[in-house]
């Protein structure tokens, strides 16, 4: 069911929120099994917080959109007495001791929440393999990873185990796994939603977005989970989203630019067709499309994976077997503490990664690493407003392939990260991006990636509405 | 590829325990992805500014105080550490 499925059902009372809610849990008992997409089922809060809607029905009050719409939230956004693992053995027994600002406002608007879904480690992955917990699968093959590392919340969304959930985008993390999963996700622009209560990963890369069933879902949750918060310093309120609704998108001004370097040797020739007839469809309606270049495409992912693990060392820092999280016992010292501790908790790709980044940071390799990153992420930003300043979207593909088979990359780190070669640019330089299923190759879904300027979710949602009801 | 030495110096100063047989796994895995690093040489970044974040953000000041609802937030942090005394996080000795 979509959020406003439920909401029509629920004012309409077609049925309660207590028998939606029991109706979500038994599905998640039956198809958690093979899809492994919740970590941890929180059903005594969901049932209490379904009864809770129905009173407030029963009472004739005013309900909001996600009133009684039960949701699912990715486990590295802190649900207050929830368990909250970020996918990691090193946070196995940590409970959340407040929510995050996105969980607060859900609340206000009577959210239910049935659980916390799977997750790469700490976010860090492509595919859900680098889960402590075991990897997802893709419900449209159970062979294939649902993407990553939001796989658990895409996986959750596409086999109905909820209505809507929340995932995390640092470099892909929402959009990938929508897209190979065939539901929808936005990446919000950087600020455009709080962090606080998220589990930080790459502090200048990281958001919170919605996946959902259909991009009008996508628009209702969005708007109840951004603007500003004075508990994140980097949230910004978005002035233009009032003006934004105000004029409608015309489909006959559009202009769309789809940029050369994404359809160059090594996308898959099935899914390039099935884009390609996407943004045919866009022409049809009466768009216009120009091809656009941006240069320095193929130096975006290799800055990127030097700027994400730097982030990334020294926020996991924080995991030291002292202050919250998994300590080890046999230790000696302090140091021993630290140094068992973070092996022991920490699974293959975040050690990996904190030592890429400590390397990177590390005195003698900043300037050849860090800052060389930092500097073509500014050549990347510009790119970007070159060719905003002559078109007002950017259609690409998401992924260069459909999903792949569980194992078919884990062994391999850097194979791993070239799947995130369609998406890691859009973090670098903070614009929103939405990923919409636009058909199939065989059983196995694609996305669209719909690239908008700074704070216009607004607009590529517009734009996304246009090909679902064309 | 980066020495054996490098790799249990990253991993000290990162405080990553490492097992023996694991430095070379990692001496591989992260030599690697560092020569795939090497394509941003051929980037000219001569004269180019560098971005550390995305959206220009504005500093956000306050007053350095305490605030009395902290204390019962305190609590509730202090009570998921490994261990505690009196109100402090409690740590093995550092002096030998």
């Amino acid at each position: 069911m979509t959020v406003k499925e439920v909401h029509q059902g629920l004012i309409r009372k077609e049925f309660s929120a207590l028998e939606l809610c029991r109706v979500y849990l038994a599905r998640i008992k039956k198809e958690n099994k093979k899809i492994n997409a919740f970590l941890d089922v929180s059903e005594a809060l969901a049932l209490s917080q379904a009864k809770e809607i129905d009173t407030l029905i029963s009472q004739k009050k005013e309900t909001p959109f996600l009133a009684g719409v039960p949701c699912a939230i990715k486990d590295n956004i802190l649900v207050e007495g929830i368990s909250c693992t970020a996918g990691s053995k090193i946070l196995e027994n940590y409970v959340a001791p407040y929510d995050a600002t996105v969980i607060k406002r859900l609340k206000d608007q009577g959210v239910v929440i049935l659980g916390k879904t799977n997750l790469d480690e700490f976010a860090m992955g492509s595919s859900t393999e680098n889960s402590a917990f075991g990897p997802s699968h893709n419900p449209h093959d159970l062979s294939r990873v649902p993407g990553g590392s939001s796989g658990g919340s895409a996986a959750a969304v596409a086999s109905d185990e909820c209505v809507y959930a929340l995932g995390s985008d640092t470099g892909g993390s929402i959009r990938l796994p929508a897209s190979f999963c065939g539901v929808v996700g936005l990446k919000p622009t950087y600020g455009a939603v709080s962090r606080y209560g998220l589990i930080a990963f790459a502090s200048s890369l990281d958001q919170i977005g919605p996946i959902t069933k259909t991009v009008e879902d996508a628009k209702v949750v969005f708007d109840v989970i951004c603007g500003r918060d004075r508990l994140d310093s980097t949230s910004i309120e978005i002035s233009s989203k009032i003006e934004n609704k105000k004029s409608k998108v015309q489909i006959k001004n559009l202009k769309i630019g789809v940029p050369k370097e994404y359809f160059v040797k090594g996308i898959n020739s099935e899914v390039e067709k099935v884009i390609k007839k996407a943004i045919k469809k866009y022409e049809e309606m009466g768009a216009e499309i120009t091809e656009v270049r941006l240069p320095h495409t193929e130096y975006a992912l290799p800055a990127y994976y030097i700027i994400n693990p730097s982030e990334a060392s020294a926020n996991l820092a924080r995991y030291d077997g002292v202050k919250y999280g998994f300590s080890a016992k046999d230790a000696a010292d302090l140091m021993e503490i630290y140094l068992k501790s973070r092996e022991q908790g920490f699974g293959d790709e975040v050690r990996r990664r904190i030592m890429l980044g400590t390397y990177a940071l590390s005195a003698g390799y900043y300037e050849a690493y860090y800052l060389r990153a930092q500097k073509v992420r500014t050549l990347v930003k510009n790119d970007f407003e070159k060719v905003f300043q002559k078109v007002d979207v950017l259609l690409t593909p998401v992924s260069p392939f459909p999903p792949f088979k569980i194992g078919e990359r884990i062994d391999d780190p850097l194979s791993m990260y070239l799947v995130d070669v369609y998406t890691v640019s859009i973090n670098l330089i903070g614009v929103p991006a939405l990923s919409m299923p636009v058909g199939k190759v065989g059983k196995l879904p694609v996305g669209l990636q719909i690239i908008g300027k700074h704070f216009e979710e607004e607009k590529i949602l517009e734009i996304g509405k246009l090909y679902e009801s064309y | 590829m980066i020495s054996r030495q490098e790799v249990q110096h990253i991993a000290k100063l990162a405080r990553l325990g490492l097992k023996e047989k694991e430095v070379e796994k990692y001496q591989k895995e992260l030599s690697s992805i560092l020569d795939y690093f090497e394509k941003l040489k051929e980037v000219d970044i001569s004269k180019i500014e560098p971005t550390s974040h995305s959206i220009a953000a504005e500093n956000v000041i306050r007053e350095d105080e305490v605030k009395r609802e902290q204390r019962a937030k305190n609590k509730k942090l202090l009570e998921l550490a490994p261990k505690t005394k009196n109100g402090h996080l409690k740590v093995k000795s550092i002096l030998k």
